[in-house]
């Protein structure tokens, strides 16, 4: 779940603005190289960012007795890197935004950094982590959705913990209370994005194995 | 990946969302988290305003939710139309016109 409209102090909007702008110009830049150097490639990424704007959309019931939503930028971020998905997760989100009254425009610069920016690339890092270590594909895939999107919901609370600090327990203290909401509830819906996110990997790659596929889908572009 | 495997991988997502919901003595009435992040932050800090509104609010939970399924069905058109073609094509790893 984002940061709602005008929750954020100006300050902290402003500056959430300013650390995302580039990750968005960058995920632009990348995107017109991919399209112009691997035009097979555009399938894929639209198949990228369909499946972000499928399961933001999707808010599922968790143990903590609340709802949330996954995020699905870890398949694009696995198979073009993050920078892309920067740019493709600003999309959703302004779609979100405008349309939805769901996250907001002063908010938006720090609801792509938690969303569009750490989640892929924390996604991506464990995905190159995974395939080092010797991890099947797989289970590599697995680990870097579900992680890319808890650390999305983990970021949501840092944000609304320096903006909020508890009183009597300070930036620490108030990053608990927050993570309590949004992190832990996430937990179950990570792991269910994580399966998913094989599943429709796998589906994308058509008949071929996995690992070869994914350098195919990104028109081997890593 | 055989599919058999997908399967069981869409079965144990689908047991995981589903659990919270069945598991009785779970209390809990599953409204959004946002809305409960934004009552936390009403109730450390009481006097505040959001210095601003969303500039356009669905008019009723319905509209709302139709454009949520809206979202959805998009995206979810435009993944099975890739994978479709993915499957269909005789040279999968070209997908020429």
């Amino acid at each position: 779940m984002h940061i709602m409209e005008g929750y954020l102090p100006a300050a902290h909007a402003a500056g959430w603005f300013v650390a995302s702008v580039p990750f968005i110009v960058a995920g632009v830049v990348r995107l017109k190289r991919i399209v112009a150097e691997h035009p097979q490639a555009r399938m894929t990424l639209a198949a990228a960012g369909a499946f972000t704007f499928v399961l933001s959309a999707l808010k599922m019931p968790s143990v903590t007795g609340s709802c949330s939503h996954p995020t699905g930028t870890g398949l694009g971020a696995v198979i073009f890197g993050p920078t892309v998905m920067a740019l493709i997760g600003t999309i959703v989100l302004l779609f979100q935004a405008l349309l939805l009254a769901h996250g907001g425009l002063t908010t938006l610069g720090a609801n792509v950094f938690s969303m569009a920016i750490v989640g892929p690339w924390v996604s991506w890092s464990v995905w190159r982590l995974g395939s080092r270590l010797g991890a099947s594909i797989a289970v590599a895939v697995f680990f870097a959705a579900a992680l890319g999107d808890l650390a999305s919901y983990v970021t949501t609370s840092v944000q609304l913990a320096l903006a909020y600090p508890d009183p009597a327990s300070g930036v620490l203290g108030a990053a608990l209370k927050f993570g309590g909401i949004f992190a832990l509830t996430q937990i179950p819906l990570a792991i269910a994005e994580g399966l998913l996110t094989v599943v429709v990997m796998n589906a994308l790659s058509g008949r071929a194995c996995m690992a070869d596929e994914i350098r195919v889908l990104s028109g081997d572009v890593q | 990946m055989s599919a058999s495997r997908s399967i069981v991988l869409l079965a144990a997502a689908a047991a995981i969302i589903a659990a919270p919901l069945a598991v009785p003595g779970l209390k809990g009435e599953f409204k959004g988290s946002d809305d409960l992040g934004t009552k936390a932050i009403l109730e450390s800090r009481p006097d505040y305003k959001p210095w601003l509104q969303p500039l356009w609010k669905p008019p009723s939970d319905e509209v709302q939710s139709l454009l949520f399924s809206l979202q959805a069905a998009l995206g979810a058109g435009v993944l099975g139309y890739v994978i479709g073609r993915r499957h269909s094509s005789p040279n999968r790893n070209a997908d020429r016109r």
